[in-house]
């Protein structure tokens, strides 16, 4: 096999072992990896009825045959799991030099099973893997972690850990490698802490080997050029990170404020790309073998809060921001720091606490119960709340659980901006109908990660779609929904495909692997991902029924801005999209479908 | 004049693809742990560095030699290592001050930077942000001057 390693290694937590076995050749060709590879391993090894949290979930980190090279941004690694929160196939990205350093110590992934007894983690120097008591770590955040796997057994090794969040079961924990990258969604670091697993910790000295080294460097060369003339990663990235899109959404005016109540907000300007670079940012930072450089390095000297850490970007910037009515950015700051620290994802921390002040202002939480005053717009309460959910104390606890059972247990789920219990992120889909398709989808739940339509509709590229008509929405997401699970099994980063498209990826994949992938053979690999997870979910009980959004954006318009009175037209698009998927008209994959993938 | 690779700090966004580009480019695959060049991160000051040989006029390494492996060749200026020669002693390792110069235990000579042999080395070629250049002129050292003569010049009253 070139491009990949060939070798996965299988962690079995409640008997302590660790064995080395040969990757499946053909999966591999059908699945590439990351995304793809990992979920094709899942969902043969694990009944969709799992509970989450129970020793028979199984917990996968997968690297893809592209990560650990060079030229586009090929840094990346998924975590798959089932999701705790969603109850859907979880599937987590992040970058940095963790998922690459995987790579250098000779695996392309890693299954974990069973559940161990008490706290451990994992230690891999090359060849030499072991699990190691983790009593000591128990407790310990993210920064803290890092320091002392790195003080006791190697300088140079990468973690990637669960925090106070994973280790209490957050349902919305993430992992964190490396300080302040996170495999984010979906409560990844839940699954890992019901384990009892705190870290991996990796030391590779060995190589990434390609199958052609010429077309290699040729199609590194060939897509540096690109990333370079295109002005989304050359210029808007670089500068301003993804906190660019602050000022851009709210001037088309599909910021979501105060949980979706409005979509614009007046506090945009204070929290946005352009003000963060004049005050907190001190520079960029780009993952390994990355040409773009969106990663914020920031520090909150000199502003009412400490720390220094990465962050915010947009996402993050919207949902501890614009959607909580907060525009203190060294607030949102220092509330994100918090999040790395502990493990929490933000973009459902935030939607979760602007439910929790949403219920405050209609009354039907008490002040007494949250234990403090709360409305839109309180920084302090911000910070407070995120605290508390990292530390598991007070109203954190009920905050852990995520906005939908939050607002159901007080009899209001409607009031949790979520779709499949995964939180919104930062985009009105009201505003923009291709992400209301998208939001409805994805398959794991409101993501707008799996089909980023913002970029025709939005940014023009890679031409410029009318967000408010629905015609033709349907051709466009499948399109980004089967390329982006492509990107997301190669090892690459998502952002690339601003100036990346299909024959960049297939001439990397190719001079990799020396397996040939045309533009078509990857497109199907791409649908047959997606059917994959399609066909777990279903088979999980989320049912198509699900496929929809909360009624204030189907039925409320929108009251304020330039976009005020648009609803999004969900019924306009969902069944030419399973139409274009080749699905039933209730949603579900047909016989012929999965055949003609290879999935039946 | 001799050319050498620029670093400037400021530039660097940590994202070591100088480090796969040269390991890429001189063993044929990714390996950081064989680069010549280095790249590390300091994130919470907010620095991150870049060294790599800066080819001494008159190098420790090429000193130390006890087999007369080492050459400075001019007029490029580019300190090599004679493969033939070297028999893996390691002393030119003892002797750079900088530990630019290493053992490789699967060849048993020593490696370094040797600016890819007169073509455009390879860091250069892929550095995304202009962090690296090829120059034989102190370019970063320049434009440091530069912005000190404009304050200079901002300072000084119109004739």
């Amino acid at each position: 096999m070139k491009g990949w390693h060939g070798k996965l290694l299988r962690v079995d937590l409640s008997a302590g072992t660790c064995n080395v076995e040969a990757l499946n050749e053909e999966w591999a060709e059908k699945f590439l990896g990351g995304r793809g590879l990992g979920t094709k391993y899942f969902v043969e090894e694990v009944d969709p009825g799992v509970d989450p949290l129970s020793a028979e979930n199984k917990l996968i980190m997968a690297a893809g045959p592209l990560t650990g090279t060079y030229g586009a941004a090929n840094g990346r690694y998924m975590v798959i799991t089932k999701s705790p929160l969603s109850g859907t196939m979880a599937c987590s990205n992040s970058g940095g030099e963790f998922p690459s350093q995987l790579r250098y110590a000779g695996y392309d992934m890693i299954i974990f099973e069973g559940k161990s007894e008490h706290p451990v983690y994992l230690q891999i120097h090359n060849d030499q893997v072991q699990l190691v008591g983790a009593m000591h770590l128990w407790g310990k955040t993210s920064r803290e972690t890092e320091a002392a796997i790195k003080a006791e057994f190697h300088g140079d090794a990468k973690v990637a850990c669960i925090a106070p969040g994973g280790e209490s079961q957050v349902l919305f924990a993430n992992i964190i490698n490396e300080e302040h990258r996170a495999a984010g969604r979906s409560g990844v670091g839940a699954v890992m802490g019901s384990k009892n697993l705190k870290a991996v910790a990796v030391r590779g000295t060995g190589s990434v080997k390609v199958a052609d080294a010429k077309a290699f460097r040729d199609a590194a060369m060939g897509a540096y050029g690109l990333l370079k003339q295109n002005p989304v990663t050359s210029q808007g990235l670089p500068a301003l990170g993804t906190p660019v899109l602050v000022n851009v959404m709210n001037q088309f005016g599909a910021l979501p404020t105060n949980n979706f109540k409005q979509s614009t907000f007046d506090g945009a300007e204070a929290i946005s790309g352009e003000t963060l670079a004049s005050t907190y940012l001190r520079r960029n930072k780009g993952c390994l073998g990355c040409a773009i450089g969106c990663g914020r390095v920031t520090s909150l000297k000199g502003s009412r809060f400490d720390g220094v850490g990465e962050g915010p970007e947009y996402e993050t910037l919207w949902s501890l921001g614009a959607t909580c009515g907060v525009d203190d950015l060294a607030a949102v700051t220092k509330a994100n720091y918090i999040c790395n620290e502990y493990g929490l994802d933000t973009i459902t921390m935030g939607g979760t606490i602007a439910c929790a002040m949403e219920l405050a202002e209609k009354g039907l939480v008490t002040e007494e119960e949250i234990g403090m005053p709360l409305s839109f717009g309180d920084a302090d309460a911000l910070v407070k709340l995120t605290e508390l959910t990292g530390k598991g104390e007070g109203f954190g606890k009920k905050l852990a659980l995520g906005s939908y059972r939050l607002a159901e247990s007080y009899g209001a789920p409607e009031l949790s901006m979520s779709v499949k219990k995964l939180e919104f992120p930062a985009y009105d889909p009201r505003g923009v109908q291709g992400m209301a398709l998208e939001y409805a989808t994805s398959n794991r739940g409101a993501c707008h990660v799996r089909g980023y339509l913002i970029s025709p509709e939005i940014l023009g590229l890679p031409e410029k779609t009318n967000p408010q008509e629905t015609e033709g929405k349907a051709t466009w997401l499948k399109i980004f929904q089967d390329f982006t699970a492509v990107v997301d099994s190669s090892g690459t980063c998502l952002f690339t495909t601003f100036a990346l498209g299909v024959p960049e990826f297939a001439a990397f994949c190719s001079a990799a692997t020396g397996l040939g992938y045309s533009d078509e053979v990857l497109l199907e690999l791409g649908d047959r991902i997606y059917n994959l997870e399609r066909v777990f979910n279903l088979k999980a009980g989320v049912d198509p029924a699900q496929d929809t959004l909360p009624k204030r954006l189907l039925e409320e318009g929108i009251p304020d801005g330039p976009l005020k009175g648009e609803v999004a037209r969900l019924d306009e698009m969902l069944p030419a999209y399973y139409q274009e998927r080749g699905w039933s008209a209730g949603g579900v994959p047909t016989d012929e479908k999965l055949q003609a993938l290879g999935l039946a | 004049m001799q050319k050498l690779i620029r670093i400037e700090p400021e530039k660097c966004i940590g994202c070591k693809t100088c480090e796969l580009a040269c390991s890429f480019k001189n063993t044929g695959e990714f390996a950081p742990a064989r680069t010549r060049i280095y790249n590390e991160i300091f994130m919470d000051e907010a620095k991150f560095i870049t060294v790599t040989c800066m080819q001494c006029d008159e190098p420790w390494c090429e000193k130390a030699c006890p087999k007369g492996a080492i050459s400075k060749e001019m007029p490029s200026g580019v300190v090599y290592v004679d493969e033939n020669r070297c028999v893996g002693c390691r002393t030119c390792v003892s002797a750079c001050p900088f530990g630019m110069i290493k053992y490789v235990a699967t060849t048993g000579k020593v490696d370094k930077c040797n600016l890819c042999n007169g073509d455009m080395p390879e860091c250069v070629a892929f550095c995304p942000t202009g962090c690296l250049t090829l120059d034989e002129e102190d370019k970063p050292l320049r434009q440091k001057i530069l912005r000190f003569v404009n304050t200079m010049k901002d300072g000084q009253m119109e004739a």
